[in-house]
Parts: C-alpha cells; sequence; structure tokens
C-alpha cells in the first residue's frame, strides 16, 4: 500500500508539473504548484506508515507544510492580482 | 482486504482524475471548485493513511482556507479572457516528455525508500515520556523541533507582512442570503468551540495548535463573509498583539530558557527551547494557546483583510 501511495504521490507531482510547463492561466498555475505540493505531502505520509508505528516527525512536517503552503498562496494570489492591475492601468503608478 | 484495496484504488484514481481536471477544465471557477473537492478528498486520505492530524488541518486550510482565497482572487480579477482551449502541440510535446522523464526519475528515486529502514519513530516514541504532551505529534512540533514551530509562525508573519505592502483591489463582498446568514449563525460559534477542544485535546490526541488555529480561522473567514464581524483592521492594536502574540511567547519561552539559569530564574529551561520535563506540559500548552491565536488571526488577515484594512 505504501508503494501505491507513493505513485500517486509521484503521479500528482507529474501532473501538476505537466500544467505548470504549457504556461497556463496564473490562477491556474498557482493551483498546480497547490497539487504539486499535494504529492509531495502524500510521499511523505505514505513514507511515515512503512514500519510498525507511524511516523510523528514526518506528520508533524507536513503539518507546517500546510500552513507554510496556505500562507504561500495567498501571498502569491496577491502578487500576482496587484501585477494585474499594474498592468491594465499603468497611469496609476505605484 | 479486497475492499480495502478497493477502497485505496478508487481513491487513487479519484485524486488523479480530480487534479487532472483541475489543471485542464476550461474554466477557471469549474477548476477552483474541482480543487475544493480534491482537498476534502485528500483529507480523506490523509485519515486512510493513518494521520487524522493532516486530516484535520487539510480540511481546515487545504480544502477550506485556500478555496476562499482562489475563490475571492477569482472574484477581484474575473474569468480568463476565452482564448484558444489547447496549447500548441509544439509546447504540449516537450511538456509532456519532460514531464514523462521527471516521473521517471522519481518513480526510480521512490521506489526504494518504499522498504529503507526506519529509525525515527521509535526515537520519537521513546523520549514522550519526557516530552510533556502524550501526543507524538505535539511532541514533535512544540518540543522535539520546536525550530520547525517558531521559524513556521515567522513565515506566516512574512507572508501576512508581504500581503500588507501589497496593493490591491478591493473585494466587494455581496450582501448574504438568508440561508447562509441563518447557517453562520449556527456554525460560527461551533467552530470557535471546536477549536477551543482541538487545542486542548492536542496535547494526548491528534489534534493541535495549527489544526485549531485554522478552525478559527474558517469561523472568521465566515462570519466576516456574511458581515457578522467588522473588518479586521490593522490599526486596531488587540489585532497587531494577536498576530505577534503566538512568536512572542515562543521567543520569550526559548530567551528565558537560554539566560533564565543563569540569571537565577530556576529550572524554568536548560537551553534554548529545551524545557524541564516537570514544566514541559504547561509551557507546551501556553505556547500552543498563544500560537493557535495568532494562527487564526493572521490566517484570517491573509483570507478577508482588505487592503485599506492591512495598510492603515
Amino acid at each position: 500500500m505504501t508503494l501505491f501511495y507513493l505513485c500517486i504521490g509521484g503521479g500528482l507531482f507529474v501532473l501538476g508539473l505537466h500544467s505548470l510547463l504549457l504556461r497556463p492561466h496564473w490562477l491556474r498555475a498557482i493551483m498546480a504548484i497547490n497539487i504539486m505540493g499535494s504529492g509531495v505531502f502524500m510521499v511523505m505520509v505514505a513514507l511515515a506508515r512503512r514500519g510498525d508505528t507511524t511516523d510523528p516527525v514526518l506528520h508533524a512536517l507536513v503539518v507546517t507544510g500546510l500552513v507554510i503552503a496556505v500562507s504561500a498562496t495567498a501571498f502569491a494570489l496577491r502578487l500576482a492580482s496587484g501585477l494585474l492591475e499594474r498592468t491594465k492601468k499603468p497611469e496609476g503608478g505605484a | 482486504m479486497v475492499a480495502d484495496g478497493l477502497f485505496d484504488g478508487a481513491l487513487g484514481v479519484l485524486l488523479l482524475t480530480l487534479a487532472t481536471a483541475v489543471l485542464h477544465a476550461r474554466q477557471l471557477y469549474t477548476s477552483v471548485v474541482l480543487l475544493i473537492a480534491f482537498g476534502l478528498l485528500l483529507a480523506l486520505t490523509w485519515a486512510r493513511l493513518g494521520a487524522p492530524d493532516l486530516a484535520l488541518a487539510e480540511a481546515a486550510i487545504g480544502a477550506g482556507l485556500t478555496g476562499a482565497l482562489l475563490l475571492s482572487a477569482l472574484a477581484r480579477c474575473g474569468e480568463a479572457p476565452p482564448g484558444p482551449s489547447r496549447a500548441p502541440p509544439l509546447r504540449v510535446l516537450p511538456a509532456t516528455l519532460l514531464a514523462l522523464l521527471v516521473g521517471i526519475v522519481l518513480l526510480r528515486a521512490l521506489w526504494p525508500l518504499a522498504e529503507g529502514p526506519v529509525l525515527l519513530p521509535a526515537l520519537a516514541l521513546g523520549q514522550l515520556p519526557a516530552a510533556g504532551v502524550d501526543h507524538p505529534v505535539t511532541a514533535v512540533l512544540l518540543n522535539y523541533r520546536a525550530w520547525d514551530t517558531l521559524l513556521e509562525l515567522v513565515v506566516l508573519m512574512l507572508a501576512l507582512l508581504g500581503v500588507r505592502q501589497l496593493h490591491s483591489a478591493k473585494q466587494v463582498i455581496p450582501p448574504p442570503w438568508p440561508l447562509l446568514l441563518a447557517w453562520t449563525r449556527m456554525l460560527a460559534p461551533l467552530a470557535l468551540l471546536v477549536g477551543g477542544y482541538v487545542l486542548w485535546r492536542g496535547a494526548f490526541a491528534p489534534g493541535g495548535a495549527f489544526q485549531a488555529g485554522a478552525l478559527l480561522a474558517a469561523g472568521a473567514v465566515i462570519l466576516r463573509l456574511n458581515h457578522l464581524l467588522p473588518p479586521v483592521r490593522w490599526d486596531n492594536g488587540l489585532v497587531r498583539l494577536l498576530v505577534v502574540l503566538g512568536l512572542g511567547v515562543f521567543l520569550a519561552v526559548g530567551v528565558v530558557g537560554l539566560v533564565g539559569p543563569g540569571l537565577g530564574f530556576g529550572p524554568v529551561g536548560t537551553a534554548w527551547l529545551a524545557y524541564p520535563p516537570a514544566l514541559a506540559g504547561p509551557l507546551i500548552l501556553t505556547i500552543e494557546a498563544a500560537a493557535t491565536l495568532s494562527i487564526a488571526t493572521t490566517l484570517t488577515l491573509l483570507v478577508v483583510g482588505e487592503p485599506e484594512e492591512l495598510r492603515a
């Protein structure tokens, strides 16, 4: 089962990467990066159950990662929409 | 056994299908809604993989807050102009080739890991009696790897400061419809209650500061979107205090631990972020409570903080 979820995690990462390489709309690019991150999390969670007991260290790292991912997403969205606005009406200035 | 296999298989196929749909749906709105569904399915997967902590966090953060963020970004910028629905084949072919190659490399790298040696759980569980809490994930987050959590709070604050620096269009929140209003009035106190419970539970069972903070933030976001909460203004001293509270308490515990013994403060700590076993439990709970409030406030500001409120 570990191997199955490892493959799904890798698959999600590759799907996100593929979509990112097609130069999508910026909102979709941010979603693609989120999906790539989910793939990485899945690899870590799958690895956490290799032994007899689940690995709390990997789980803690993923909990941290989730919060970092959402704050990075918020920043990226503001950055992108700010950029969009500025290119739309250049006379607005900084 | 067969049922387990079927469940895993269905979950895996659904996740991959949903991811493909998110990345290639024609309308952005469809993509965002499907991504929320993807997040909920991911929470189910974490529960299946024996990680209830993650399932809680994912349901609140991955599905809830990320979805709200993406939807509000979409509302600010509008749907993409209808362009060619398919990327030109000249771009698709190299991208597919490259993705396939990366996939093969990843598979070769991941394959041996499935059978690799497992050392960390034994170490983590062995030290649990001295950690001050009974739940291993909380022990890792707040005790063994407290540095990670401290720096995570810094990252959260940096993200908030970054968002504050950026000017962006004012988000127009439409007036809520009656059913939504009624639901919100019921759900918001529940979110508060569950948040507090999850925080308290983190000491001995799945739960903790991040999950509780995310739940509280989700409750606050719902209230704010329905005009039941006054705008969360940055110039409000209390809001600023709440944002820095978690980091402040965490740093204070670290500094007291570092210099306390030398100054005769007694056994508050033995080194930077090393708690004495007798006080570890209360110290961790204090840090967690402060961190919960900070995380909740920061996430709320990140999702619904309006430009003039943030900049004030």
